[in-house]
């Protein structure tokens, strides 16, 4: 490389890229790795991998398209982007998906060998968009990803098929020398992957590279920009997606309780990332049993918990609903279970790669009964962490299930994770019951918490189960007046742990015309578009729940300082149904039910339509 | 391990297992003497301390057994027990975790959970107590009621074919199974304990009579006058003979059992199909299995098969131990900064 180009440098503080492609071009990895070496470079970022339920959809069609998209900034990022700056574009069927939702004056970049008229066809284009007016206004960069990829490889060992794979590592090269991004990450990384083949080692080494240098010598690219690492707090961080920030978070959870930890879990999308997490950790003793069904996940984790185990199970949606009778044995058995629901678009199967927050009512009321538990929501992928643990002290200190939801955005979406100090996070350790002298099986402490006596402990045999128990004994009762008495316990159980949760924190002016009041995955949109409207002058601040039942204690408190209270959520409106019920106030809603992630410019729209007086009366 | 014989000395007896709760079963219900057959064998064969036994069920009258034990027990919901049972042995491989069950609650509800219990292997002893009838929802046909039977829900007789559930156990792959009758307490007895002795999956099923809702439904199996004729008792090693007068056997024409005449003098006992126990192959068990409700051939009792291989609870535990000694024990602080780290100053 001895010419040396004259190039333009742009400092940037802010892009959205988005990588499209077949679902079998490796677009996930592609976007993966470019977030992992721009989060080692010090950005802030946040990703959306969005991507067909089909594994390989028939090649070239518009619904085999998988995409990735990434927010990167030099300072602080809340959300993946409303729009994408920067479109790659593999084939045409991912140029035709994905051309609507970019930036105006957007850049596209698109694998020319892929715009054949088969093609063409396959994506619905009557001609082809890269030599009519389809493309007029966008920077259009027309590279041969395909044949430039296979140059390179010339020599290869590996097939023709092999070789056309390893283009997607010639279109990371080329993002790399465009965004200024060291290389050494992702050859660490294909070194590893690939250990076993040298030869697919070599290749895409050298896609990696040839698309790297194609940048700096070809003549299309004649600028290059710079974005600078973002002010984060100090520390050592790591980029991490909220399904391992969880099982990281259970496996604390784990220590800090000094449990072994147990999963009964049956593989279901988006939820399944974490029960290999979890397996994965065999030298810590965490035991993993993938379960025949759903069902079996979640009773053997209430056995487990009965034997002395942090227990868990981990779903979604559809696997929730066939959950529901055993976490209603849990609630009578009084048993400490973690029920975790990573939410996809509903009902029934619906959109099994989407996400969305419609199972908050089913979490909160969808028993037989009377039966409440406890129910966490993480808001960011790095929340994940904390909620587990969180979850887990509940569970344990009440002898109660835990539902935790979380979905199909944070799950799969990363940011850079400021890597806790361990002795930071609390001792979550309960004691089991040992003594024999005044045991009682429903005999409960200060916080109506029943003793936990597991088998194997001498003396303390006794029997439990899902029909009524009599108060204390514990016995089977169909006394009427017991069961009034146990239905309330069960319920106060559950109240009083609002006494040991935090307040909720308003992001802005304690009072003021609006509050934009969310829960779990739209925190970082809210965050964002609350920020936005604020800067043009509304008086709007932003509250986020973390606990949806109990509410944490204040915040009747706080909605009732601000004139109006608005709450966006990707469902039809289920926070808003439990706080109109709860505190019979009237909110404003905002819903948006595409299994994709609210974008902050349609709430900011939402909150300047409420705030300009016009809104909609 | 000198200490816990030394405990094991204290000798306890079937009271010491019966717990403080009366029996609410229907009176003359076959259920009791499977109950007192427990508490019967289980001073000898329990080899641990009572702590350690835990017994689960699902529901059904028989899901009540638990709360008759003086042991940790968990009375769960519809089916599940082999469920609940799997994650209290994973947990802890350590207890001694027994299921009682019913044909409605294990084979209709629960059949899921149950195959795959014993697919896995799991150390888990499972009493079936199968009465052919829903006895606890008052009288609907059962997975193990037979074709034709008219019942509350099948008023001109039910249409579909039932389960064999010895039949079911060895096809998945169960490791040790067996039948047995609660109206003959010393097989009865005899069944529990070798499935107490055995390291893995053991499943027995119980013909239990229903006196309510499916009364006789084993008659031909325990009355004076018809058992020895109907009855075919399995003992390892031993040629298949039966009847009033030892005078019946079982011979393989092909695949097919049938019964030679051992008073013609034309066969002998040579002549007859030997029963094994432990053959690797699950075949013999099968034809024996499916002997069962022929209408001219009797119906084995005692242990079709009892094979040996790796449990799924000792198999975690082992894996748990390899994986460890590879890697060393976890160290949560690494696990953390996992594989790419930056610092931020």
């Amino acid at each position: 490389m001895d010419e040396v180009k004259d190039k333009k440098v742009e400092k940037l503080s802010d892009v959205t890229v988005r990588f499209a492609g077949d679902s079998g071009d490796g677009m996930q990895l592609t976007g993966t790795q470019f977030s992992d070496t721009t989060a080692w470079v010090g950005n802030d970022l946040s990703t959306l991998p969005d991507y067909p339920a089909e594994i390989r959809a028939p090649a070239g069609t518009l619904y085999g398209v998988s995409g990735f998209q990434l927010h990167f900034s030099s300072i602080h990022v809340n959300t993946p982007g409303d729009v994408p700056d920067v479109l790659v574009a593999m084939n045409p069927a991912a140029l035709k998906k994905n051309l609507t939702e970019l930036n105006p004056n957007g850049t596209i970049i698109v694998n020319t060998d892929s715009f054949d008229p088969k093609n063409l066809k396959l994506a619905r284009y009557e001609s082809n968009p890269l030599e009519d007016n389809t493309l007029d206004g966008y920077h259009v960069y027309k590279v041969p990803i395909s044949s430039l990829t296979s140059n390179a490889l010339e020599g290869s060992p590996l097939s023709v098929k092999e070789v056309g794979r390893c283009k997607n590592f010639f279109a990371l090269g080329m993002m790399y020398w465009l965004y200024n991004r060291p290389l050494e990450k992702t050859q660490e990384w294909l070194k590893k992957k690939f250990a076993k083949n040298k030869d697919l080692v070599d290749a895409n080494l050298k896609a990696l590279q040839a698309g790297y240098n194609f940048g700096e010598i070809t003549e299309i690219f004649t600028t290059r920009y710079v974005v600078e690492p973002a002010q984060l707090p100090k520390g050592k961080y790591r980029n991490i997606s909220g399904n391992e920030a969880l099982s990281l978070g259970f496996l604390t959870a784990s220590v800090k309780s000094k449990l072994p930890l147990f999963l009964g879990s049956y593989p279901i999308t988006p939820a399944s990332e974490i029960l290999q997490y979890l397996s994965s950790y065999k030298n810590f003793g965490v035991k993993t049993v993938q379960a025949e069904d759903e069902i079996a996940g979640v009773t053997s984790a209430i056995g487990a918990a009965f034997a002395g185990s942090l227990a868990l199970t981990t779903t979604s949606g559809p696997g929730m609903a066939l959950k529901t009778e055993a976490i209603g044995l849990a609630v009578m058995t009084e048993l400490p279970i973690v029920i975790v629901d990573v939410q996809r678009g509903g009902p029934s199967t619906g959109l099994p790669t989407k996400t969305e927050q419609a199972d908050l009512l089913q979490a909160v009321y969808g028993r037989n009964g009377e039966a409440p538990v406890a129910v966490l929501a993480a808001c960011t992928p790095t929340d994940c962490f904390y909620q587990a643990i969180e979850a887990s002290r509940i569970a344990l200190k009440y002898m109660t299930p835990v539902i935790l939801l979380t979905d199909g955005y944070i799950a799969n979406g990363s940011e850079p994770w400021k890597i806790p100090e361990l002795d930071d996070l609390p001792d979550i350790s309960v004691p089991f019951r040992t003594e024999k002298e005044g045991f009682y099986p429903y005999l409960r402490n200060e916080n109506l918490a029943r003793p936990w006596a597991i088998p194997g402990t001498p003396g303390l045999e006794h029997r439990i189960g899902g029909l009524e128990k009599a108060d204390i004994t514990g016995n089977v009762n169909y006394d009427p007046d017991n069961h009034n008495k146990m239905v309330n316990l069960r319920n106060k159980k559950i109240k009083n742990i609002a006494n040991d949760i935090p307040d909720l924190k308003v992001d802005g002016d304690e009072s003021g015309d609006l509050l934009v009041l969310g829960w779990g995955g739209t925190y970082g949109t809210l965050k964002d578009a609350v920020k936005r409207a604020r800067a043009a002058g509304y008086k709007v601040s932003q509250a986020h729940l973390r606990y949806i039942n109990p509410l944490p204690k204040n915040t009747g408190g706080v909605l009732k300082k601000f004139d109006k209270v608005l709450i966006p959520e990707i469902n039809l409106g289920q926070l808003a149904k439990l706080i109109k019920s709860e505190f019979v106030i009237e909110v404003e809603q905002f819903n948006l039910v595409r299994g994709l992630p609210l974008k902050s410019k349609d709430v900011l729209e939402k909150i300047t339509e409420l705030l300009g007086g016009n809104n909609g009366n | 391990m000198a200490t816990n014989d030394e405990v094991k000395e204290k000798k306890l007896t079937a009271k010491d297992f019966a717990s403080d709760q009366d029996v609410r079963w229907c009176p003359g219900c076959g259920d009791y003497s499977i109950l007192a057959q427990v508490q019967r064998t289980f001073p000898e064969i329990i080899k641990k301390d009572v702590e350690k036994i835990v017994w689960i069920s699902g529901i059904g009258c028989s899901s009540r057994f638990p709360y008759y034990m003086n042991t940790y027990g968990f009375h769960g919901i519809h089916g599940r027990a082999p469920a609940i049972a799997t994650g209290v042995k994973v947990a802890n491989p350590d207890l001694d975790v027994w299921v009682a069950t019913g044909d409605g609650d294990l084979l209709s509800i629960g059949g899921n959970h149950f195959i795959h219990a014993c697919r896995k292997n799991i150390d888990l002893k499972i009493l079936l107590f199968n009465n052919r009838i829903y006895g606890l929802t008052k009288g609907q046909y059962s997975p193990t009621s037979e074709k034709g039977k008219i019942t509350k829900t099948t008023p001109f007789g039910s249409v579909d074919y039932p389960f064999n559930p010895v039949s079911l156990a060895i096809g998945a792959n169960a490791t040790f199974v067996a039948r047995t009758i609660d109206r003959n307490p010393k097989h009865l007895q005899e069944m529990i304990r070798r499935a107490g002795e055995h390291k893995g999956l053991a499943f027995i099923e119980i013909f239990q009579n229903c006196n309510i809702f499916n009364d006789g439904a084993f008659s031909l199996l325990t009355e004076k006058d018809t058992k020895d004729d109907s009855v075919l008792v399995l003992e390892h090693g031993k040629p298949m003979v039966f009847g009033k007068d030892s005078d019946k056997g079982i011979k393989l024409d092909g695949v097919k059992p049938i019964i030679v005449d051992l008073a013609s003098g034309s066969y002998s006992k040579d002549d007859l199909l030997v029963h094994d126990e432990f053959s690797d192959e699950p075949i013999l068990a099968m034809i024996l299995a499916h002997m069962t409700d022929h209408p001219n051939l009797p119906t084995p009792i005692g242990v079709f098969r009892q094979i040996l291989r790796e449990t799924y609870d000792g198999g975690i535990r082992d894996q748990i131990n390899m994986v460890t000694e590879k890697r060393g024990k976890g160290d949560l602080a690494k696990m953390l900064y996992g594989a790419n780290t930056w610092e931020v100053n």
